[in-house]
């Protein structure tokens, strides 16, 4: 009996149909949805691309960068904010103080840093098994809050202890210009990441990765070694948590400090994974939507309904204790997550067809 | 299945209607947008709530009863943001555009930290972003930093009158040399925003300046005062925010620090955080460039007309009216209406643009006349607010907590202007290089 599936695509794919028109299905989908995103700065406002689309975006890098170590690999993290964290100090750092300021480079280094960081980390973890795992990633998430508030260096000397986006060129567009170059740049980060983190799972890291999350001890008996598949998942992971938090801090927020990597981050990213469906790479994004995108719907239906009626006391409470709610009412449907429905809605919709 | 398919589109329906434009009831023309962004839960929610309210009241107040400012009302929305910046730039986005016709002319941050992560935002975008006694201390410089300002008093102002107030404590500047003040602060921007002119005072006057990180929330600080402890102390200087301040004095307490010798900073002081502290707080100090108290002009006004009509947006009237975060918002609300009354004079009676509150601010001045008309002699200090000086005022005034209340015991306080605006100069001309602005210069 089959607990987790091992193969990444379809779960519960009925045997008359043939891998073509699944494949075919998928892709159809993948390229519209990649031609509404690349189209999204055109047909609709600047508000729905910096405020909606863009952070969803960046989160669900996050998530996957999760993803690939948790959902995968069975390594429970929450040092997720942390590596964000070193994702932005080092892109900042190696503008400010390295000179380079060729923005795709500088993020491109800072990944492998944050992925040399994950690699360090994650040292220790690959002889814990479980659980406990999850202690390590704390001392990372600590360590590196702490780390980035205390060195004034990483801050470049500055009174206050946050760092903002430097001039920096991203061929010939200065990256600051306006927000459909963030928003392009971001898009072509995301996509080309994702189609090399689904690389990666379909390969046999992929499958070594889940052979450890489902069953570590049958693994290593068949050879698979543990402690190295580990360790490139925690630096894989770091990777893209690095270059989410690049972006995060400097391309969507533009200035940002340790108060936006703290471990409240490392929980949501969490949720995110959870709630979107572990050990896929759509439900990130999905995830990411709905942890992100549910409290300003909360929030719009909740002013124009109950508004004025409720001290605003209440009413933010209540949008914190209603998200809550809706949490929980998600997960007991659908304990596997968001991907789960959506993948179930699409089979329906074939099934319909066939 | 059926139902998680119905669940679904649901929720799928939900998402799109949040792209819809949102209708509000407000009526076109007329009104003023107004974003406030605010902290309702959090640990900072309760000296927020109270910071608060007293916006809102005093905008009820010239809504209902002076129909408007030259008869433009104002529309509020509030925006949680759990004093997180993130979240103050994701309210930033959705409330930049204005709504219902009417243009976003200012934000009232209430963050430092909020402020901070808008700066460069706001300077694109053209709007004001607000920040009585708070902001960066170098947005004083109104020609480097045209869209923030940092009224009444920035955190080097605070810090100089911090110094002078101790300095009086001791009996004369003579008399700090060799004396040792440990200033206890969020671990932050708003936090750290005095050291460099402490830095400065403490070469100038020769007393041993100590400074001690506490991280945000702050509700355990056993550590922090056993340090405190150790460094022997001849006065404190708490450079805390929300249940961080309560928490210091109770634990400055528990390791026999003298709470009477302890200075808070303009946002240590309020009744909120002293009632946690209880005893501990008794004969404890804050810098109050707005004191507490009921017993103003503007305070009978409001009584009248909001508090007993049952409009006030105070969850507690009998114990917080009056208190010094809500004159804190009382007095923020008074100074844009005064800006927008400025401001309408030059461009007209309707809803005013960024640009145009940006005019309003930058030509206000309020003297001992208009702050009787007001009702606000004694609250709020004489304020002349100029493109190159966008702090207006530079004074304060210490209040001591008895147990009950506030008694104020300083007169107005001047902030050393000499050690202070070179300070800013350098700090304004760095940042002007590194993000390459030319100064404006004044029309």
């Amino acid at each position: 009996m089959r607990r987790k599936e091992i193969s990444a695509s379809s779960t519960s794919k009925s045997p008359s149909q043939s891998e073509h028109s699944a494949l075919n299905s998928k892709s159809v989908l993948t390229i519209l949805l990649l031609a509404a995103l690349t189209a999204l700065p055109y047909l609709s406002s600047e508000y729905v691309v910096q405020v909606i689309v863009l952070p969803v975006l960046i989160l669900g890098l996050a998530g996957l960068g999760l993803n690939i170590l948790t959902g995968y690999t069975g390594q429970i993290s929450l040092g997720s904010g942390g590596f964000m964290a070193v994702g932005a100090y080092a892109t900042y750092a190696l503008a400010v103080h390295g000179g380079i300021t060729f923005f795709p480079l500088a993020i491109l280094f800072a990944g492998l840093i944050t992925g040399f960081t994950g690699w360090l980390f994650g040292l220790p973890s690959i002889r814990i098994k479980g659980f406990y795992v999850m202690v390590t990633s704390l001392a990372a998430q600590f360590f590196f809050e702490w780390l980035f508030l205390k060195f004034p260096w990483f801050y470049n000397y500055g009174d206050v202890p946050t760092i903002s986006l430097p001039p920096m060129s991203l061929f010939g567009f200065e990256i600051d210009s306006s927000y459909i170059v963030k928003y392009y740049f971001t898009l072509a980060v995301v996509v080309f990441l994702t189609w090399i983190a689904s690389n990666l799972i379909n390969s046999h890291i992929g499958r070594n990765w889940m052979a450890i999350r489902d069953m570590d001890t049958a693994a290593g008996v068949i050879g698979i070694d543990s402690k190295k598949y580990k360790s490139l998942a925690f630096s894989v992971s770091a990777f893209f948590l690095g270059t989410a938090g690049a972006l995060w801090g400097l391309i969507f927020l533009g200035t940002t400090s340790v108060g936006s990597f703290q471990i409240d981050r490392s929980f949501q990213i969490l949720f995110i994974i959870i709630i979107g469906g572990m050990s896929s790479i759509r439900g990130n994004y999905i995830g990411a939507a709905f942890i992100f995108l549910l409290p300003l719907v909360i929030d719009y239906f909740a002013k124009t309904f109950i508004g004025e009626t409720v001290s605003p006391g209440l009413l933010s409470n209540f949008q914190k204790f209603l998200f809550g709610v809706m949490i929980i009412i998600f997960l007991i449907k659908e304990p596997e997550g968001l991907d789960r429905l959506v993948r179930q809605f699409i089979l329906k919709l074939k099934v319909g067809r066939a | 299945m059926r139902t998680n398919l119905r669940s679904i589109t649901t929720a799928i329906a939900l998402g799109v209607a949040t792209l819809l434009p949102v209708k509000a009831t407000y009526a076109e023309g007329m009104t003023q947008y107004v974003p406030l962004f605010v902290y309702r839960t959090g640990p900072y929610a309760s000296s927020g709530s109270l910071w608060f309210a007293g916006e809102r009241d005093y905008f009820t107040y010239i809504n209902e009863v002076e129909g408007g400012v030259n008869g433009v009302k104002f529309a509020i929305e509030e925006f949680e943001t759990e004093y997180n910046p993130d979240r103050a730039v994701e309210a930033y986005e959705r409330s930049k555009s204005g709504k219902n016709g009417s243009p976003t002319a200012f934000i009232m941050t209430h963050s430092t930290p909020a402020t901070y992560a808008l700066m460069d935002r706001a300077r694109d975008d053209k709007i004001p972003l607000f920040d009585p006694a708070g902001g960066p201390s170098e947005s004083k410089n109104g020609l480097v930093f045209p869209y923030v300002f940092p009224l009444l008093l920035t955190f080097y102002g605070q810090g100089s009158v911090a110094v002078n107030f101790i300095a009086d404590e001791f009996g004369g500047f003579e008399n700090l040399r060799g004396k040792k003040i440990v200033t206890v602060y969020h671990d932050s921007g708003y936090g750290r925003a005095s050291q460099p002119v402490m830095t400065e005072l403490a070469k100038k006057y020769g007393f041993i300046d100590v400074q001690i990180p506490v991280a945000h929330p702050g509700s355990e600080q056993t550590a922090i005062w056993r340090q405190v402890r150790a460094e022997q102390p001849d006065y404190v200087v708490l450079r805390t925010w929300g249940v961080m301040t309560p928490v210091a004095i109770k634990t400055a307490k528990r390791f026999g620090i003298d709470t009477t010798k302890m200075l808070g900073d303009v946002w240590a002081g309020s009744r909120a955080d002293m009632i946690p502290a209880g005893e501990a707080a008794v004969g404890y100090n804050a810098i109050a460039p707005y004191p507490g108290g009921s017993d103003f002009g503007v305070h009978a006004k409001l009584k009248k007309h909001v508090v007993d009509a049952g409009l006030t947006n105070l969850s507690n009237p009998d114990a917080d009216f009056g208190a010094v975060f809500y004159n804190v918002g009382v007095v923020n609300a008074a100074l844009a209406v005064e800006g927008m009354r400025v401001a309408m004079e030059k461009f007209g009676n309707r809803p005013l643009t960024g640009e145009e509150m940006r005019w309003g601010l930058e030509h206000m001045t309020i003297d001992d006349t208009r702050l009787e008309e007001l009702g606000m002699m004694g609250l709020l200090q004489e304020l002349k607010v100029t493109p190159t000086d966008h702090e207006g005022g530079g004074a304060a005034r210490v209040q001591e907590w008895t147990g009950n209340g506030w008694n104020l015991v300083s007169d107005w306080l001047q902030v050393d202007d000499s050690i202070v605006d070179p300070l800013i100069e350098a700090k304004a001309a760095a940042y002007a290089a590194e993000q390459g602005i030319t100064p404006r210069s004044i029309d």
